[in-house]
């Protein structure tokens, strides 16, 4: 490489420097809900210095064809970014993650060989790179598919798995130390072949209601790729921002498992090791349960004097926030008090229902927490329970094997009164039964949750 | 190879860093914390801009090119969609606040 890239100018190193404490600040600020937004602005900042600073070092062959590669990136992902309805967050931001762990490994596939001199600590950085950027890839590439359905969200188990996966891994790594001992590019190509395939094995076997914790440590992994190539070329800026998204992308993982009630190695391992991730069921339930107008229904709320809402992912698939939210006001204006409880994973990720709720202005006092509401469904009349499943299947304190089992849930099945509106009897994301759907306290409307709202809408104004 | 022990340093530090600056998130804001530290992962861009503006046959230009549009899309996008989540926060305070 030419003396200005490994080596460049002082004030070249320092605009680095400035860069990589915006995205310290940036992550910082991202945390604390005051700061967020400004934080996110911080973090672009820096990475758009980076990008600039870097012209200044580059040679200006092919200068033309990178801009407009830079160009049309930058088009497709406004346009993406500005269009994804914000119930497909989790998708666009696992594809994100998706295409930068590609891009990772194509960088270090481009620089096998060459890694500072053939240094051997850079050559295994260079493997490093390719291995983890390909898992990274298509790992999430597989998330976005069991999250758009076009693959099965139930954990899918290939037979002799733990063989398959040992053998995966043992040719992988085998790969990996060849690569990063003769710096072969055309091994390293296979070894890109064998980290795709290592990505799918990966995320096959978990479980729908597990896919967003894992979107968050391939996003950990791509982190640790990118720092990795930053070893690799030499760059300290790459090699900060990489680490921090790894150590930071790593410590959310384990939060997020941890406000599910799961471990990162269950998750990953479970279906290995023939532990709970058992085979879930997504057909159709003949079992009879109560099922009532949107008339009856608006009595039953009309007449309660404390109704919490439970809003789940089907009420951002009806994109029936609105209408909630409408439902809410006309049973405040008779009086009633109501809130709505936020499981911490409620829609697809930890916070998804929070920002799907704030899109409707529904009051911030309003959205309670899991561990606050809790103590309050035994005194309210109803729980309305809006698109949601597994968030309130009481299966996840009891059965052990199940899917869910630890799972904190909101202890809806407490309350006086539960209705429960739902398109079908199809069960929820974690593919099982919810018993409390049977109990006799609960009452089903069916239907689409947007239209069943507006009709209970209409239903409580006449009361 | 005291570059490489010096890279090894801050490879250590930038880890307890990163571990440390996102310790006290709140539940709310784990979404777009991943989101916007997804995009920060996109400045791998630098790297792709690094590598395409060496290639030296036609084929690792294209490679280097598809890397840098790949790059560009994940940091773009990922700021891009972040911003769009948190606006949604901000609007929410305003509406409790009025």
């Amino acid at each position: 490489m030419p003396e200005a890239v490994t080596n460049p100018p002082v004030w070249i190193q320092l605009g680095y420097l400035v860069a990589a404490v915006c995205f310290i600040v940036a992550l910082k600020a991202l945390s604390s809900p005051r700061t967020a937004r400004v934080g996110n602005l911080v973090g672009a900042a820096g990475a758009v210095l980076a990008v600039v600073l870097i012209f200044f070092v580059t040679s200006t062959d092919n200068l033309w064809a990178i801009l407009g590669a830079i160009v049309l990136g930058a088009l497709v992902g406004v346009l993406a970014a500005r269009r994804v309805a914000m119930t497909a967050m989790p998708q666009m931001v696992a594809t994100f993650n998706g295409v930068g762990g590609a891009a990772a490994a194509l960088v270090a596939l481009l620089e096998v060989g060459e890694a500072l001199g053939g240094e051997a600590l850079g050559q295994v950085a260079a493997a490093f790179t390719v291995l983890i950027g390909g898992v990274s890839f298509s790992g999430s590439a597989l998330t976005v598919g069991k999250l758009q359905d076009w693959l099965p969200a139930r954990p899918i188990v290939v037979p002799r798995v733990q063989w398959v996966y040992g053998a995966a891994l043992a040719v992988s790594l085998a790969a990996a130390v060849v690569v990063a001992v003769l710096g072969s590019t055309g091994f390293a190509i296979v070894l890109a072949a064998l980290a795709v395939v290592l990505g799918v094995l990966l995320v096959l076997p978990v479980g729908g209601a597990d896919v967003p914790i894992v979107i968050s440590l391939l996003n950990a992994f791509t982190g640790l790729a990118v720092a990795a190539s930053g070893y690799l070329l030499g760059n300290t800026l790459l090699l900060v921002a990489g680490t921090l998204v790894g150590a930071a992308g790593s410590l959310l993982t384990h939060l997020m498992a941890q406000a599910m009630g799961r471990s990162v190695t269950t998750i990953l391992f479970g279906a290995l090791l023939g532990g709970p991730t058992t085979l879930g069921t997504t057909t159709e339930s003949t079992r009879p349960v109560k099922s009532a107008s949107a008339e009856d229904v608006a009595v039953l709320l009309g007449y309660a004097r404390r109704v919490i809402v439970v809003p789940g992912y089907g009420l951002a698939v009806a994109q029936a926030q609105h209408v909630l939210r409408e439902l809410g006001d006309v049973l405040m204006a008779r009086g009633i008090e109501v809130s709505y409880a936020i499981h911490p994973v409620a829609g697809r990720m930890p916070g998804h229902m929070n920002v799907l709720l704030a899109e409707a202005n529904v009051p911030y006092e309003q959205q309670v927490e899991m561990s606050q509401i809790n103590p309050e469904f035994k005194a309210t009349d109803v729980a309305l329970i809006v698109g949601a499943n597994d968030v309130v299947n009481p299966a996840a304190r009891k059965a052990y094997g199940s899917p869910i089992a630890g799972m904190p849930i909101l202890e809806a099945d407490q309350a006086r009164a539960v209705v429960f509106l739902k398109r079908s009897m199809r069960p929820g994301f974690a593919g099982i039964e919810n018993e409390l759907i049977y109990d006799p306290k609960t009452t089903v409307l069916f239907g689409d949750a947007k239209d069943s709202l507006s009709q209970l809408v209409a239903a409580v104004e006449k009361l | 190879m005291t570059e490489g022990i010096a890279l090894l340093t801050i490879f250590v530090f930038s880890a307890f860093t990163g571990y440390e600056v996102i310790s006290k998130v709140s539940t709310i804001l784990h979404t777009p914390l991943m989101s916007g530290a997804n995009a920060i992962h996109g400045v791998i861009l630098v790297g792709a801009v690094l590598v395409a503006s060496q290639a030296r046959t036609a084929l690792e230009l294209w490679v280097g090119l598809v890397a840098v549009f790949l790059a560009t899309l994940n940091m773009v996008g990922g700021f891009v969609v972040t911003d769009r989540m948190l606006q949604m926060f901000r609007t929410r305070r305003k509406s409790s606040d009025a």
